[in-house]
């Protein structure tokens, strides 16, 4: 029987896995590597001239000349500057009106769009196109549409015996305004319409029917139904518009080129002007740097405005 | 509290024409149940009824006034949602007094009306929270406090507990009808169960393909089904039918398919080799030694009774015992209907042939 003594059996070698094999099957570093590629995408194109506007706003750079740190000498001079203080205004004013305008506008058209009606589908792509039209162009076209001498509504109401003379859109600071700030609502409309009417269309029609037979009229429908559930999304869209109208540039630039006298000048195209156009790199990024201010204030109300309310925690009502 | 009379109401989607006429006297404080499987036009007469869609043609009347043309807040109607229909932003208080706070009432007899109907449903605790907060019984009560709170004249019911689990199904249907029973409302009732429509209704409406089937009080449509759509949807399992030929000459009986021989208490007027269709309920089988015979397929024991699937004559059939018989798949019994509960139809038009 000692022939057939079962010789010890090998034991299953189970390789210690090592540090690599370990790594190999992380998620984590797995997922390391998929994000690498957004993370240099940000860090390239936003973060790095971000930090760099930063940097130049504290130095006296300017186009062919490296510059040295002054300091806040930049910010100093700005805080003199009359024509600075005019952007910052007429940035305020033009975000605020077009955005509250734009907003009432938008809410409005959803509301509309929302209803039955033939041709529902067309209309709503109508609504779009402000939104698909390239800015530049539509501010060609609006640029037309002011001009001094060409513009169809002078010469529409000269026809009609209106007026006697053109209206000088463009060249009257007050009309000049008015121009630039009717351009934006027109091209911000679609944006607002189109997401309110998508937060719209998630309220549930039993709740109307339901309101309907506790006995609300259709404002109080509104008033008590619609805009309390559309909150959380005007919330989302205003936000976008706000930073958007903020930071505008195109419109401008294509329609007045920030006149007359300045009287359009917003801080992103007198930030433009003083850098790229005067050379003073420095001074340009300081006008930039002063839009995060406002710009950080406006993502902190919405930040609030964003936050769930007490009627969406817990589960799902569906 | 009211009575309703729906008269001779048709409804048109366009060209499509839903409702073909439908005729359902309701009475002061009666338990109607609109039963009927998808599309039969059952919850678009009761959204008529609430005002939410137009009357194509016909009259429906609240109490003695004509609402045809009346808007559904005027109507004093109150509606519990399939899907609740929760304000999602108001607090349970808040939602039971919504409409009370349209109406103008005043804080103090918003509070009390609340207070009272939370009592009635046991929300009591619940009052300050939020419709997400709240677990599908707690919301379809809470559906059912927005209706009461306003005292209205007539309940409408849609499909309320298709959204629940089976055990609080039946938990919410022995609630609602006892809140029925205590408040008396006239109560219209909307469900594709026909379990709910038995257990609840005083009386049912079976609706099928825009026209009424048959109406009746529970025991009724079980007993004497007017036709065979009726008796095989209400009962479940549902009734057996088996096609065939009534004989007459001497002694009355069916001759079923592959020729099985099955009894009839008596001829009806049907004449000898008329075809027929003989319908028995699954309860209404004993196992007898002048019974058909018949293979096993399936047993189905649920404890309190067993469910046997078998072959007879070549057709399946279901029967139900509450005796715990040894039953093994492929084994042969032998079926008896009990003659004095055997139902037939024609076999054309599928109406009811004996009394």
């Amino acid at each position: 029987m000692a022939d057939i003594a079962v010789a010890p059996r090998a034991k299953p070698q189970f390789r210690e896995a090592s540090a690599w094999d370990q790594l190999k099957h992380n998620r984590n570093w797995l997922g390391l590597w998929f994000m690498l590629p957004a993370m240099a995408f940000l860090i390239f194109f936003l973060a790095y001239p971000l930090g760099l506007g930063i940097w130049l706003s504290f130095t006296d750079t300017r186009i062919g000349r490296v510059g040295h740190f002054v300091a806040t000498e930049n910010y100093e001079w700005l805080w003199d500057d009359s024509i600075f203080w005019l952007s910052v205004f007429n940035t305020l004013l033009y975000t605020f009106l077009a955005s509250a305008i734009k907003f009432a506008i938008g809410l409005y058209l959803a509301l509309l769009l929302n209803e039955n009606m033939p041709f529902k589908a067309m209309l709503r792509a109508m609504v779009l196109i402000p939104f698909i039209v390239p800015t530049v162009l539509s501010a060609l076209a609006f640029w037309w549409i002011f001009d001094s001498q060409f513009s169809i509504i002078s010469w529409s109401l000269k026809h009609l015996g209106l007026i006697s003379q053109n209206i000088n859109f463009l060249g009257d600071a007050t009309w000049a305004r008015i121009c630039v700030i009717f351009a934006n609502i027109w091209r911000g409309v679609p944006f607002v319409a189109i997401t309110l009417l998508a937060g719209l269309q998630t309220v549930s029609p039993s709740l109307y029917e339901a309101a309907t037979l506790d006995g609300a009229t259709s404002w109080q429908n509104f008033r008590y139904i619609t805009y309390p559930l559309l909150t959380p999304i005007i919330a989302v869209v205003m936000t976008f518009s706000v930073l958007f109208t903020f930071t505008d540039f195109q419109l401008i630039w294509a329609m007045t080129r920030g006149g007359p006298v300045n009287a359009t000048h917003l801080m992103a195209t007198l930030s433009y002007q003083r850098a790229i156009i005067a050379g003073q790199l420095g001074e340009g990024a300081a006008i930039s740097s002063a839009m995060i201010p406002f710009l950080l204030a406006a993502i902190m109300i919405s930040w609030f405005g964003l936050q769930r309310r007490k009627w969406q925690q817990g589960e799902s009502n569906d | 509290m009211s009575s309703v009379q729906i008269r001779d109401v048709r409804k048109s989607f366009g060209n499509f024409e839903v409702l073909h006429g439908v005729t359902v006297p309701i009475e002061d404080g009666e338990f109607v149940v609109l039963v009927g499987p998808s599309g039969c036009g059952k919850s678009t007469l009761l959204r008529m009824l609430a005002g939410l869609e137009n009357i194509t043609s016909g009259t429906i009347s609240i109490g003695d006034r004509v609402v045809n043309n009346v808007q559904p807040k005027e109507r004093d109607i109150a509606m519990v949602f399939q899907n609740y229909a929760l304000y999602p932003h108001m607090t349970v208080a808040d939602n039971m007094g919504f409409s009370l706070k349209l109406r103008g009432a005043s804080q103090d007899e918003i509070g009390k009306r609340v207070k009272r109907a939370a009592e009635i449903l046991a929300l009591a605790p619940l009052l300050e929270r939020y419709p997400r907060q709240l677990s599908g019984g707690q919301r379809q009560r809470v559906a059912m406090g927005r209706a009461i709170v306003r005292d209205p004249q007539v309940f409408l019911f849609d499909e309320p507990l298709s959204n629940l689990d089976a055990k609080l199904r039946v938990a919410m249907r022995t609630e609602i009808k006892e809140l029925h029973q205590r408040l008396k409302t006239t109560t219209v009732y909307v469900t594709h169960d026909q379990i709910e429509a038995m257990t609840m209704a005083d009386k049912i409406v079976v609706m099928h393909d825009g026209i009424v089937e048959q109406m009746g009080s529970p025991l009724e449509l079980y007993d004497k089904p007017a036709n065979q759509f009726v008796a095989g949807f209400i009962g479940s399992p549902a009734m057996n039918f088996l096609k065939g030929k009534v004989r007459s000459n001497g002694v009355a009986s069916f001759e079923g398919p592959n020729g099985v021989k099955l009894p009839l208490k008596t001829a009806p007027t049907a004449s000898d080799g008329q075809p027929a269709v003989y319908g028995i309920r699954p309860e209404h089988f004993t196992i007898a030694d002048d019974g058909a015979e018949a293979e096993i397929i399936v047993v189905e024991p649920t404890g309190s009774e067993t469910q046997v699937f078998a072959k007879l004559g070549g057709e399946q059939v279901v029967a139900v015992f509450r005796e715990r018989h040894q039953f093994n798949p492929g084994d042969k019994i032998r079926l008896k209907p009990d003659p004095s509960l055997v139902h037939l139809f024609d076999d054309a038009t599928g109406k009811r042939l004996n009394a």
